[in-house]
């Protein structure tokens, strides 16, 4: 039986929305406070759904430490208590939750081999959040 | 067609121990969880039926019922229970937050009346939960 299986994650990091495609006035009416040049912060969190049958073996969709393992490896180590905008990530495109929750996705659905991604959703603030399940969707 | 959900809790205790694995094999896929005293959660059940809006009642579902059968084939069973031992279910299986969802889903599948099951969710914690939505 299929099953999908979703787990929340937590990291800070701090960013300020700006494009160098726009002039500072379109800046500043586009993005309003998220464009002041010092940057702000958020906590953010990360919620990583993966599907697949239920192993018959161990009652599980994936084992959670090797979930939590990738996840903590290599989104929360590098995102974690960064400036989103210093990071190559970000160095031609705009550090907003859109952009951060695509990248998310791409780094688990090239490099986590154990279950298959279905979406990454993303809260920037409790009362927004951003969600990604890949091309087309 | 319209989805509504009910919420419930439930506080249970389990462990995960396969009969088949060695004591180390058991140690090391299922770790903490392997312990055989068990350990508890509080679990928050969210049942998601669909159905159309009835012209008459203009409800999809009569929620009383729902939360009726809710309660008398799952928190009946599973609330302050040791799931491994109180639950048929689990005495040959596992009772991970999967095969948890699996085994409400086809408690309440058959029990409803006019509205079709659409999604059991079960959240072990806040930041861990399962979607089953009855794919074989």
């Amino acid at each position: 039986m299929k099953a999908h299986l979703s787990r929340r994650y937590l990291f800070s990091a701090s960013h300020r929305l700006h494009s160098e495609a726009m002039s500072a006035e379109e800046n500043q009416s586009t993005y309003g406070k998220c464009n002041n040049p010092f940057g702000h912060g958020h906590n953010y969190t990360v919620e990583v759904t993966v599907s697949g049958p239920v192993d018959n073996q161990t009652g599980m969709v994936c084992n959670l430490v090797d979930l939590d393992g990738f996840i903590e490896r290599e989104v929360l180590a590098r995102f974690g208590h960064e400036n989103l905008n210093t990071l190559s990530e970000f160095a031609q495109e705009v550090p907003t939750t859109e952009n951060l929750c695509i990248q998310i996705y791409e780094i688990v659905q090239r490099g986590f081999p154990h279950a298959h991604l279905e979406r990454v959703r993303l809260e920037e603030t409790m009362m927004n959040s951003f969600e990604y399940a890949g091309k087309g969707l | 067609m319209v989805y509504l959900t009910r919420k419930a809790e439930f506080s249970a205790s389990h462990y995960y121990h396969n009969p088949d694995f060695t004591p180390e094999e058991n140690r090391r896929v299922f770790g903490k969880c392997n312990n055989p005293n068990g350990h508890g959660h509080n679990y928050t059940l969210e049942v998601t039926v669909k159905g159309e809006v009835d012209p008459r009642s203009g409800f999809v579902v009569d929620l009383k019922q729902l939360k009726e059968v809710m309660h008398r084939e799952v928190l009946d069973a599973m609330d302050h229970r040791f799931l491994n031992k109180e639950v048929p279910e689990f005495l040959h299986q596992i009772p991970t937050t999967e095969n948890i969802a699996i085994a409400i889903w086809q408690r309440l599948a058959s029990k409803l009346e006019n509205a079709k099951v659409h999604r059991v969710r079960v959240y072990e914690t806040p930041d861990l939960f399962v979607d089953f939505y009855g794919e074989a």
